[in-house]
């Protein structure tokens, strides 16, 4: 690692840095957490992030959730991953609270239901983007750059167009996928 | 709706969800028909109403989108007797799809961690990096498909299209374009 990484300073900036990025997270909170932790704060570089959020991913549970426990961790161990997780639910919750309890026949509005729509296309194009800026990670990938290209198209096809369960892409493509890096890793050991 | 919620119902809420929190890989909402099928169907301690404007509303909040189980757990307490059996729902609901979630990631991603010089370990997260970054763009395709494929929706792929590359290529930041979103809907014009 060439780079110098950045980390958080104390548990109370662990927990503000998480509520903050939770708090602004409409829609999704991947693209704020790819924005702030890699982008400006520089905690991960995009490469670590790819690889949490892997894990994040295929475990089960919320995927964001899965991934503030784990950098919590990196850097404050179990107490860290206690406070990452606090960070991102505890002031989200009291919001989704008071707006259920104060404005729950708003959201009937025409205007509102507009609103809605246009950030659910906003939110839309964050995640697609956040998938588009981690591509350069994988110029190091032991797998070459033809098969992720494969990979990734295959995986592409399989969810989004023909909206195969996420389960049986995981464990067929990601299978196949590992089996694959396994073997080009030896390769590469020897 | 007035419901009585004795303590071995409380229990079997809480017990229902942790069951689903280790079958909810790629996220919590995975889970919601069955949810559905639990609270609304079988139990009868949501309306269908109630069911489908807690994921709403949860998913037009900031934080993460989990937090519709704190709103599911929110209603029913609300439906057996006000506020302070919301707050009991609340908890339950998320200590129910959060605990055992949480803790299998925890041991996991921590044994990764620690073994991640490892062949295995390598492998599969250089394996699994091209399928996830290709999770992403899918996700951003899915959500954006949630508009429909009709020819008069072309301004909300419009919309998503323009925010993937804004986001891809310049650091403006994410809120504004969120209220960007958010306004042009409000005004009907995506």
């Amino acid at each position: 690692m060439n780079r110098q990484l950045n980390k958080p300073h104390s548990l109370t900036d662990l927990f503000w840095s998480f509520t903050l990025l939770a708090l602004q997270g409409f829609g999704g909170v991947l693209a704020v957490v790819q924005r702030e932790l890699v982008d400006k704060k520089q905690w991960l570089t995009r490469e670590q992030f790819v690889e949490d959020w892997a894990v994040a991913q295929i475990l089960p549970g919320p995927n964001v959730v899965n991934l503030s426990l784990m950098i919590g961790d990196r850097y404050f161990g179990l107490r860290g991953a206690l406070v990452a997780l606090a960070g991102m639910l505890v002031f989200p919750t009291l919001v989704v609270l008071l707006l259920a309890s104060t404005f729950a026949g708003v959201a009937d509005l025409p205007a509102a239901q507009g609103a809605l729509r246009g950030m659910g296309a906003v939110s839309a194009g964050l995640i697609a983007a956040t998938g588009l800026k981690l591509i350069p990670a994988l110029k190091k990938n032991v797998m070459g750059a033809l098969v992720c290209s494969a990979l990734g198209a295959i995986t592409f096809t399989a969810i989004a167009l023909l909206r195969i369960p996420l389960f049986w892409v995981l464990l067929v493509v990601g299978g196949v996928a590992c089996v694959w890096a396994f073997r080009q890793l030896g390769r590469d050991d020897r | 709706m007035s419901l009585q919620l004795a303590a071995a119902d409380w229990l079997g809420f809480f017990t229902h969800f942790a069951t689903l929190s280790l079958l909810a890989v790629g996220g919590a909402v995975t889970t919601a028909p069955d949810m559905h099928r639990y609270l609304v169907g079988e139990k009868l301690w949501l309306t269908d109403a109630q069911f489908t404007s807690s994921i709403a509303l949860a998913q037009a909040a900031p934080g993460p989108n989990v937090l519709f189980v704190a709103l599911m757990g929110w209603n029913v307490g609300m439906n057996a007797g006000g506020y302070s059996y919301a707050l009991l729902g609340v908890a339950v609901a998320m200590l129910g799809i959060l605990l055992p979630s949480t803790t299998l990631t925890f041991t996991l991603a921590r044994w990764g961690h620690q073994n991640r010089e490892l062949r295995a370990v390598r492998a599969f997260k250089q394996g699994m990096a091209p399928i996830v970054i290709a999770l992403l763009i899918a996700t951003g395709w899915i959500l954006a498909s949630a508009h429909g494929s009709k020819l008069s929706n072309w301004p909300l792929w419009l919309l998503t299209a323009i925010t993937a590359v804004i986001v891809w290529r310049t650091k403006t930041h994410l809120l504004w374009l969120l209220g960007a979103g958010a306004l042009l809907g409000a005004f009907g014009l995506v």
